[in-house]
């Protein structure tokens, strides 16, 4: 769907909203981690990290990333006080 | 001779996999193979109503299994096509009655006169399912375009790969063109994406397929003239049997009325 179409508000349609989802749903049930237990594995990261860097809590994102044949954890970790262009990713 | 073990599978229920099954022994059949077909969702019985086979029915699989028969007593033969059978599922007993192993040893004595043994999975991924792939050279997964659906294929197909019997060749069924050209349905190019797996065939709705099964008479056999689902699954046969066939053309015809249809329903 483009710009333009956001735009008139137009609804996207069913079909492309069922791959998306599917896809989704599919890195959950691939790799047998629920949202839940990314959440939890989000908090523990958060505490590991805080206890030696400054972050905020908020800005952190843990995600689970399906490429090709493996799925990887990615954890997104600004920190504060970088002005925005360093920011530590860990893998 | 040794023939070949076919395994048609889906997790979910409901997406076709016994006329799938059907289709596929008969069109087989009708290329002059020798082939049966085995009911191996125990405690409730189908093939054998959508072959028109019900009334004919003596012994069934568990019959076998527990000694009760020999294989070719329990093998009711078709009418219409020469080398076609069925094994029936026993209709009042459960999915305890058979174990994997039984199933082997079952398909190891139809190899020898068959070319092609094709078994109807039960839906799940318990017992049934256990039982149906245990002697499987081939899987086929038959899925329709539906997230459901196709999230219970990407399952089977990870069980299969755990139970090493290879990553199974997909059937979409029930396709239904004008509502993929409309953007309103998993097109087939999503499906693959999703689930990167073989594709074996595209199986068209359509309503000679629901007016097949209740004559009893396969689509594949009854539906020569002008089914696209009827050759939809004669090509599935061909390429089960190796040969390379293109796959039907399913874009929507765009005639007239169909595009003042389309308008129409752009609403």
């Amino acid at each position: 769907m483009n710009w333009f179409e956001r735009l008139l508000g137009k609804k996207e349609k069913s079909g492309a909203t069922a791959k998306q989802r599917l896809q989704m749903v599919l890195i959950h049930d691939r790799a047998d981690v629920s949202p839940g237990l990314l959440e939890q594995i989000k908090d523990d990261i958060i505490e590991v990290i805080a206890k030696r860097l400054e972050i905020n809590p908020d800005t952190v994102v843990v995600n689970l990333d399906n490429t090709a044949q493996e799925s990887r954890l990615v954890a997104e970790i600004p920190l504060l006080h970088s002005n925005g262009r360093r920011r530590a990713a860990v893998q | 001779m040794s023939g070949k073990v076919v395994t048609v599978t889906s997790g979910k229920g409901g997406v076709g996999k016994t006329t799938v099954t059907a289709n596929i022994a008969t069109a087989l059949a009708m290329l002059g193979k020798k082939v049966v077909a085995i009911d191996a969702d125990i405690g409730l019985r189908n093939l054998d109503v959508v072959m028109g086979l019900e009334n004919r029915i003596v012994y069934d699989l568990v019959d076998v299994i527990e000694g009760r028969c020999r294989l070719r007593q329990a093998m009711i033969k078709d009418k219409r096509q020469p080398d076609l059978y069925l094994i029936p599922a026993a209709q009042t007993r459960d999915k305890m009655a058979v174990s994997p192993s039984d199933m082997i040893l079952v398909c190891d004595e139809l190899r020898q006169e068959m070319d092609y043994i094709i078994i109807d999975s039960p839906a799940g991924i318990e017992r049934g399912f256990r039982n149906a792939i245990a002697p499987a050279d081939h899987v086929l997964i038959v899925t329709n375009p539906e997230v459901s659906a196709v999230r219970d294929a990407d399952r089977i197909i990870g069980l299969l790969e755990s139970e090493e019997k290879g990553p199974g060749r997909l059937i979409i069924n029930r396709l239904k063109p004008e509502m993929v050209a409309r953007g309103d349905m998993l097109s087939i190019d999503d499906v693959l994406d999703i689930l990167a797996v073989e594709l074996i065939g595209v199986i068209p709705e359509d309503e000679s397929i629901l007016i097949s099964s209740n004559r009893g008479t396969p689509v594949a056999m009854s539906g020569l003239n002008g089914s696209s689902a009827s050759q939809a699954f004669r090509n599935v046969a061909q390429r089960i049997e190796g040969q390379t066939v293109p796959f039907v053309d399913l874009t929507p015809k765009t005639g007239l009325l169909n595009r003042l249809n389309n308008w129409f329903s752009k609403s």
